[in-house]
């Protein structure tokens, strides 16, 4: 007999050290802002636009450190034997996710600060074509995680895919700068862009890097339990409908056998229909 | 292990002999798209020569997710992967014997595709071997990397449209490395070519080992 299951976002509450972290974030980027854009003052040669600084760097560390970092470890957990858990599938899942959104943001802070100093949006640089193949890998695993699957198989077929596309990062690093140093010569990010940086900047910027490290984790954390409740309602899902269907295919019978009975009062022979027992509370 | 992939590589190469898939499909679509590219780029022979081989790379790259996918529709219908499974063959065998296949179709279409090229483009190779090296790497990289893919979305309802999303920008270093190794080879600058195979090389390693110690769990997964 089954029994008919809870609703699976009023069994799981959020995490009070997940509220805590978002306050943080939100704080902390606020401050960022705040010194950012009031409180520091321009550059000599950049002007304005060397506040892009509090904000880019902060983002790329995000996305091409942390997130993708993280989501090759946990890769990595998930397909050995001993640590395999669904927990390390859904924290590389997340983390692929967050990832990507700043991946992209990274590519578009980069090109609004390309265009005003360098003069072009793109540019074939090493590290801004290896960030966009980057993007495009990762964009690819989310979209292997989307077809539908067991939850299982999927996840070592994710797992897999990921390990895969993480060796091809170095690979894809490394031929690009050679790609470039054999044939254009050095470029201009390869000039130094961010000048020493003292004081109020340099406090500004390490604020930076919190806040978005802070940003990424409540937003891990946030997309995690998503993960969870979205596994346990496919899951369970089905088993609602069904009790569901069930419970109506009792008045249905219901109906039917007062009908019936009826009828049998009236002289036939429908006394054989009997309600089922009810399945459910 | 070895005695698995050659059987299982004589398999794949068998019924491609005999249905001609490969042949009659994939062959003319790689050829057709040298005559695309020059459409594209208009008929001037310099920009031609030029371009030449990034698009013949750019043809074999595509034609690598064609033969990997028609690597695994052989096995699509009638439970063959899991006759597969229950035979007792070596994952690992099966998967260097399928790489080993794709990599054999590859090198036959390497073939027809540099004939068209010398014959529509106008282009000759200039030092030999260091075309023949980088190509040897880069196809053992392509099929290797491709059939890993392959397998993992074999048997997905949205194959088709997913594999190119997963295995292209895997294969971009191998466009990439390749394309500059044979334009070494092309113009005679060898050295700068032989840079490129420090790419080819390292790639091919890695996926070959890659698909021997991690195909055991894909083939669990379909």
């Amino acid at each position: 007999m089954s029994v008919r299951p809870e609703i699976p976002s009023a069994a799981a509450p959020r995490p009070r050290w997940l509220r805590i972290v978002g306050v943080a974030a939100v704080v902390s980027t606020a401050a960022t802002v705040w010194l950012g854009l009031w409180v520091t003052p321009p550059d000599k040669i950049q002007g304005n636009l060397v506040r892009l600084v509090y904000l880019h760097p902060p983002i790329a560390w995000v996305a091409l450190y942390l997130a993708f970092g993280l989501a090759a470890l946990s890769s990595l957990l998930y397909l050995w034997r001993r640590t395999r858990s669904l927990f390390w599938d859904r924290l590389a899942a997340a983390s692929v996710e967050v990832g990507v959104v700043f991946n992209a943001l990274t590519l578009a802070t980069g090109m609004l600060w390309g265009r005003p100093t360098w003069g072009v949006w793109w540019t074939w640089d090493a590290r801004l074509t290896s960030t966009a193949l980057l993007l495009v890998l990762f964009v690819g695993y989310l979209a292997l995680r989307r077809v539908p699957a067991d939850p299982e198989v999927r996840a070592r077929r994710c797992a897999v895919a990921a390990l895969i596309a993480f060796v091809d990062v170095p690979i894809v690093h490394f031929s690009v700068i050679w790609w470039q140093t054999l044939h254009q010569g050095a470029t201009v990010l390869n000039s130094n862009l961010s000048p020493t940086i003292h004081g109020s900047m340099a406090w500004t910027l390490l604020l930076g890097f919190i806040a978005l490290t802070l940003v990424f984790v409540w937003m891990v954390g946030v997309r995690y339990r998503i993960e969870v409740l979205a596994d346990r309602t496919d899951a369970e899902h089905l088993e609602v409908s069904l009790a569901e269907r069930w419970a109506e295919g009792d008045l249905d019978i219901a109906a039917i056998a007062a009908i019936a009975a009826t009828n049998a009062s009236n002289g036939g022979t429908g006394a054989s229909l009997r309600p089922p027992t009810r399945v459910g509370p | 292990m070895w005695r698995d992939a050659l059987l299982v590589a004589g398999k794949d190469l068998r019924i491609e002999l005999r249905s001609r898939v490969a042949l009659w499909q994939v062959l003319p679509v790689a050829v057709l798209s040298l005559v695309l590219y020059a459409f594209a780029l208009g008929p001037v022979r310099q920009t031609l020569a030029s371009a030449a081989p990034g698009l013949f790379w750019l043809a074999v790259l595509f034609s690598t997710v064609l033969a990997t996918q028609r690597s695994f529709a052989i096995e699509a219908g009638e439970g063959t992967r899991d006759g597969l499974r229950v035979s007792g063959i070596d994952p690992a065998g099966v998967f260097l014997g399928k790489a080993a296949a794709v990599a054999a179709e590859l090198a036959v279409l390497q073939i027809v595709l540099w004939a068209a090229m010398t014959l529509l483009f106008g282009v000759h190779l200039h030092t030999v071997w260091l075309a023949l090296v980088a190509s040897f790497l880069a196809t053992i990289g392509l099929a290797s990397a491709g059939t890993l893919y392959g397998a993992l979305s074999a048997g997905l309802r949205v194959r088709e449209t997913l594999l190119p999303l997963l295995v292209l920008p895997v294969l971009a270093p191998v466009l990439l490395a390749a394309s500059r190794a044979w334009s070494g080879a092309l113009t005679g600058s060898v050295s700068s070519g032989l840079s490129w195979l420090r790419v080819l090389g390292p790639f091919a390693v890695v996926y070959l080992v890659i698909g021997i110690v991690l195909y055991g769990p894909l083939l669990e997964t379909a």
